[in-house]
């Protein structure tokens, strides 16, 4: 691929959310380039359109104006089959509320995407207890979501998540609802399984341990890119934040 | 022609075999949409989910959900073995006739049905049809209201399928599996129930030899014919529900907080 390529493209987004009378804009032009294999985390106050840009990203939602290319294809352009592919093939999605189904086990939640990419069942089974090995899980397979603890739950998520091997892994606060350590644990996964594998990880976040590990780290604020930062610029802010905290 | 080209990158990936993989060289390093200039092929064959792992999610889900998979089922358990009893009544009172015994049509006659002299079938009245419909409405009804509640319960289980890449029509089709299996098995025992109890009732008010009158076929056709409404009427309750589901956007199940 020519150096030029970016995985994702966001041009001049703006989302507007209307309720009853009240125009509410949740981004107000965002532009932004992800390449490939990139660990990018959005960073922001809460209320700040983090969420909003990474249902954009994700297709899970249409902007109001502005287009959203996820390699050089515009996904507006999309039918519903495309999106639905683009979703189980492309994407990995991770949520802070950790989105297991809870009718499922473990496994099953793993195996499901796959399923749906069309593999047959004795390879998403054997694939499903590989991803949830790499996790760490590998013993907890036929365990339901509610035997399971947030940080589990998350593994599983992230297990899911690479299910059919995404280009991209969307993870809006996968630290959120976790304590300190578990959410570094969850964290150096993401991190490790990136570089491994070679995923784009866009993650939003208001975790300053995510810093760490990103080789981007892209500031909102108000609906709008406040900075952009590289790896190399980042010591410094930190340290300006933890002066401000 | 952009789907043209993503059409393309997907026939692509269909071509090799299916489960093949490689955690070493994921395809991340390939472009997503890889242009392939020629006819499209069908492109809704892309995401997939096979009759049988639908039937085995849904049977899942009633399980797990038991308890208000009895609830929602249970007006219609009610309503169908009424539905039962009715017809197995008739059932027995028509074997009577048709035995010839004047004893026998004699205490049909003092049980109160209803015929002339030269008349060798009862039909249910006009009162009781009504009485069968409007029942029947009423289960309809609490069949609605209970899978719309379902429907929001699962709200979030639903968009994560979505995101995970699940078309509208898989998330219909699963509820109305979970329906029609339900609705069978309610049906089923409901309108065993009913029979049951209407030749209980026989034997009680006619005795032994007036019940033993009673057609095997008649008897069968009545359990299959109120089994089969109540399947209907299950999957008649689904439709609206599973169609809200079966629309509801990724990003509404994932917005609310838990
Ligand atoms: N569905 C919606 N309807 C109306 N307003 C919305 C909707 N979704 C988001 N908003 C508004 O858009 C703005 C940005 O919300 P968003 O969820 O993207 O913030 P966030 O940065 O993810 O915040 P947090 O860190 O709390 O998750 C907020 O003002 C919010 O009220
Ligand atoms: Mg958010």
């Amino acid at each position: 691929m020519p150096e030029t390529s970016h995985v994702v493209r966001v041009s001049g987004v703006t989302k507007n959310f209307r309720i009853g009378k009240i125009e509410v804009q949740a981004l107000k032009g965002v532009d932004l380039e992800i390449a490939r294999g990139e660990y990018l985390s959005i960073m922001g106050p809460s209320g700040s359109g983090k969420s909003t840009l990474f249902n954009m990203i994700g297709g899970l939602d249409k902007p109001s104006a502005g287009k959203v290319f996820i390699d050089e294809v515009d996904i507006a352009q999309l039918d519903a089959y495309e999106l639905a592919w683009l979703r189980c093939r492309k994407i990995g999605y991770i949520f802070q509320t950790f989105n297991i189904i809870q009718v499922m086990t473990a496994l099953e939640n793993v195996t499901l995407p796959m399923v749906f990419a069309g593999m047959n069942s004795d390879a998403t089974v054997k694939k499903g207890m590989r991803l949830l090995e790499q996790v760490g899980l590998g013993d907890r397979h036929s365990h339901k979501p509610f035997e399971l603890s947030g940080g589990q739950q998350q593994r599983v998520a992230i297990a899911r998540a690479l299910a059919n091997d995404p280009a991209i892994i969307l993870a809006d606060e996968p630290t959120g609802n976790l304590d300190l350590t578990t959410g570094e644990e969850i964290i150096a996964l993401l991190k490790r399984l990136s570089r491994e594998r070679r995923v784009t990880v866009i993650s939003a976040t208001h975790d300053i341990k995510m810093l760490n590990v990103s080789d981007r780290v892209v500031w909102i604020r108000d609906g709008r890119i406040d900075k952009i930062e590289n790896r190399e610029e980042l010591s410094i802010s930190i340290g300006k934040i933890r002066v401000r905290e | 022609m952009l789907s043209v080209e993503l059409r393309g990158e997907a026939r692509k990936q269909r071509a090799a075999p299916a489960g093949e993989f490689t955690d070493e060289f994921p395809m991340t390093q390939e472009p997503l949409f890889g242009e392939r200039p020629g006819k499209a092929p069908r492109a809704d064959r892309l995401v997939v989910l096979p009759f049988a792992t639908s039937v085995r999610i849904a049977y899942q889900s009633i399980k797990v959900r038991f308890f208000r998979s009895l609830i929602t089922t249970l007006s219609l358990v009610l309503a169908v073995s009424f539905l039962s009893f009715v017809d197995v009544s008739n059932d027995i009172a028509n074997g009577m006739l048709a035995s010839g015994d004047p004893e026998l049509r004699q205490s049909l006659l003092r049980a109160g049905y209803d015929f002339g002299p030269e008349e060798a079938n009862v039909a249910s009245t006009a009162k009781q049809r009504w009485i069968i419909i409007l029942s029947l409405l009423v289960c309809v009804v609490g069949i609605v209201n209970a899978q719309l509640m379902a429907v929001t319960e699962r709200f979030r289980e639903i968009g994560t399928m979505k995101c995970l890449g699940a078309l509208d029509r898989f998330v219909l089709r699963l509820f109305l599996l979970e329906a029609g299996m339900q609705g069978l098995a309610g049906a089923l025992s409901g309108a065993a129930a009913g029979a049951l109890f209407a030749l209980a009732a026989g034997l009680g008010r006619f005795g032994l030899e007036a019940v033993r009158e009673v057609g095997a076929g008649d008897l069968g056709l009545s359990i299959g014919w109120a089994t089969a409404t109540g399947v209907g009427l299950s999957l008649l309750g689904v439709l609206y529900p599973a169609w809200v589901a079966a629309r509801m956007q990724p990003v509404e199940a994932m917005r609310v907080e838990q």
